[in-house]
């Protein structure tokens, strides 16, 4: 069901991993759906994304996602960065399947919340960008019930 | 080169080579329509017969009450739509339980839909039924309790023959779907005041498409599908003979060897949940440890989504199945994972391995190997994972 892109990505995923001290940090999704996604950026005084790390749990759509969407920030302005939609994601990836498109858009929401979490501490303002909406706290309830 | 390894007996089996030659002579020199008149037409006939005989001697019942159906669903939308029919003049009310298979969920769901009433009875912890609640919920106008003998997911065995004694104390009618149990564990229908009883072919390397509905002489029962005499003219069509010979032959097949391979996938069974659990941190095993089928295995790990688990398992050359959203096409995970008190995101990360007669120790040695990798590699991608070790939770878990 997955393009080759998409396996490609999830066999072997572009930047996974942490950034310490990090220019920004976003998580969006919830666990109770089923997916999480983190992406941590290193911002330089140009405005430049110079490195970029993600973390993912998720379908493997949303680990394919998480991947090429840290390679299409990768090197970019932050300004070029926002430019990057969900359906520029998808494309990048060959398609997704219709029921996957929902990962994608967590990609882009993921890459918006790791730049507003850099321009709050920046106490900066970036044309365009809004507060994410997406937060994870309701899957960390449930998790505590568990064990 | 990349193993094949199939522990996904729970979705279907191999045909066996002996169901296959059974029925290869039915497609061709033996193709009559067994209701004609001549020769090959009476040995279609005489074979259904035959199917029809092994099939009662496996539950000790009278051949008459076995009805062949297209499968497990059509015989559960069978017993659930005509009983709801012929008994609507006594009452409304059907009885079924949060964990039933969607065959019988969403056939409830369409009774609802048309005026009846429907109680899904919980289940504990470890998806056994609740006894207590199941008694309560029986009114004057329950005509029907509808409980799966064995779960399709964590294997779960219920307490079937507790549950057709209620039945009959109150003179409610009681279908079991069975499409998991049968072939695997004893059925003693008498004992179990079973009324009706749904089974399928390919759960027991028998062909696809057919299956069969065991009626008690006596109901009342509407047909469900409308045509020919065919099923004591409650199930028109002409016969699949060679499905039909196919099932006897995978019946007689199954019942021959059950009580030996019970033991081997038992013995089997246990030791890849006990290997996992002592190799594998965080893990939860779903279902009750002893009220189990034999092939059933079913974990929760946490911190993982379970279809990138089955994915990285295909790559292993490992067929494996699922509770998550994913693998189920909607944004839920498995109602059932749910039903025995799962969060979301445990649910998400459900793993099933469900075991066959030619499962061997060496293949679950190299998925216990491949799990521990493939688990250890998506924690290591995993926020959940990061936040987990980062709150010091962890060290206090251990």
């Amino acid at each position: 069901m997955y393009s080759e892109k998409v396996m490609d990505h999830f066999q072997n995923p572009r930047n996974m991993g942490e950034i310490e001290d990090a220019s920004g940090v976003g998580t969006v999704g919830n666990a109770k759906c089923g997916d999480i996604m983190r992406i941590y950026l290193d911002i330089d005084e140009e405005q430049v994304i110079r490195d970029v790390k993600f973390k993912t749990f998720g379908c493997g759509a949303a680990v394919a996602t998480s991947s090429m969407a840290t390679e299409l920030v990768k090197g970019r302005h932050i300004k070029e960065a926002m430019q990057i939609t969900n359906k520029a994601v998808a494309e990048a990836l060959d398609g997704l399947p219709p029921v996957k498109m929902h990962c994608s858009l967590l990609a882009e929401e993921a890459i918006h919340a790791a730049l507003w979490d850099y321009a709050q501490k920046h106490e900066i303002t970036i044309e365009g960008l809004e507060k994410p909406k997406s937060d994870i706290h309701e899957g960390e309830e449930a998790e505590e019930e568990a064990y | 080169m990349k193993p094949f390894i199939y522990l996904d007996h729970a979705a279907t089996t191999k045909t066996a080579k002996e169901v296959v030659d059974a029925m290869l002579p039915y497609f061709t020199e033996q193709f009559g329509n067994p209701s004609s008149i001549y020769g090959i037409g009476a040995a279609g006939k005489e074979a259904v017969q035959g199917a029809r005989e092994q099939i009662a001697h496996s539950l000790g019942v009278q051949s008459n009450e076995i009805y062949f159906t297209a499968g497990g669903s059509e015989a559960d939308n069978w017993a659930l739509k005509a009983t709801a029919e012929a008994y609507a003049a006594k009452g409304k009310h059907i009885i079924t339980s949060a964990i039933e298979h969607h065959a019988v969920l969403h056939t409830c769901q369409f009774l609802e839909k048309h005026g009846y009433e429907v109680t899904y009875v919980g289940v504990d912890e470890n998806g056994i039924l609740k006894l207590d609640e199941l008694k309560a919920a029986i009114r004057e106008d329950t005509i029907l309790i509808s409980v799966m003998f064995a779960n399709n997911e964590i294997g779960t065995v219920q307490p079937i023959e507790e549950i057709g004694a209620l039945a009959r104390e109150h003179d409610i009618l009681f279908h079991t779907d069975a499409v998991q149990a049968y072939g695997q564990i004893p059925i003693d229908v008498e004992r179990c005041h079973i009324d009706m009883l749904s089974a399928s072919g390919h759960k027991l390397n028998g062909p696809k498409g057919i299956g069969f509905l065991y009626i008690r002489k006596g109901l009342k029962i509407r047909s469900f599908i409308h045509g020919g005499a065919q099923e004591r003219a409650r199930r028109a069509g002409t016969e699949n003979v060679p499905g039909i010979v196919g099932l006897g032959a995978a019946v007689a097949r199954a019942m021959e060897h059950m009580e030996q391979r019970a033991a081997q996938e038992t013995a089997l069974r246990d030791y890849l949940i006990e290997r996992i659990e002592a190799e594998v941190p965080y893990c939860r095993l779903n279902g009750d440890r002893k009220k189990r089928l034999p092939n059933n295995v079913n974990f929760s790990f946490r911190f993982v989504e379970g279809e990138s688990l089955l994915i990285m398992l295909d790559m292993e050359g490992i067929c494996a199945s699922s509770g998550s959203a994913c693998t189920s096409g909607s944004l839920d995970p498995s109602h059932v994972l749910l039903a025995i008190g799962l969060p979301h995101e445990i649910a998400h990360g459900s793993l099933r391995l469900t075991l066959g007669e030619e499962t061997t120790r060496e293949e679950l040695d190299y998925v216990i190997e491949a799990v521990k990798k493939i688990v250890a590699r998506l924690r290591a991608m995993s926020p959940l994972y990061e936040d987990f070790i980062k709150s010091g939770k962890a060290e206090k878990q251990i």
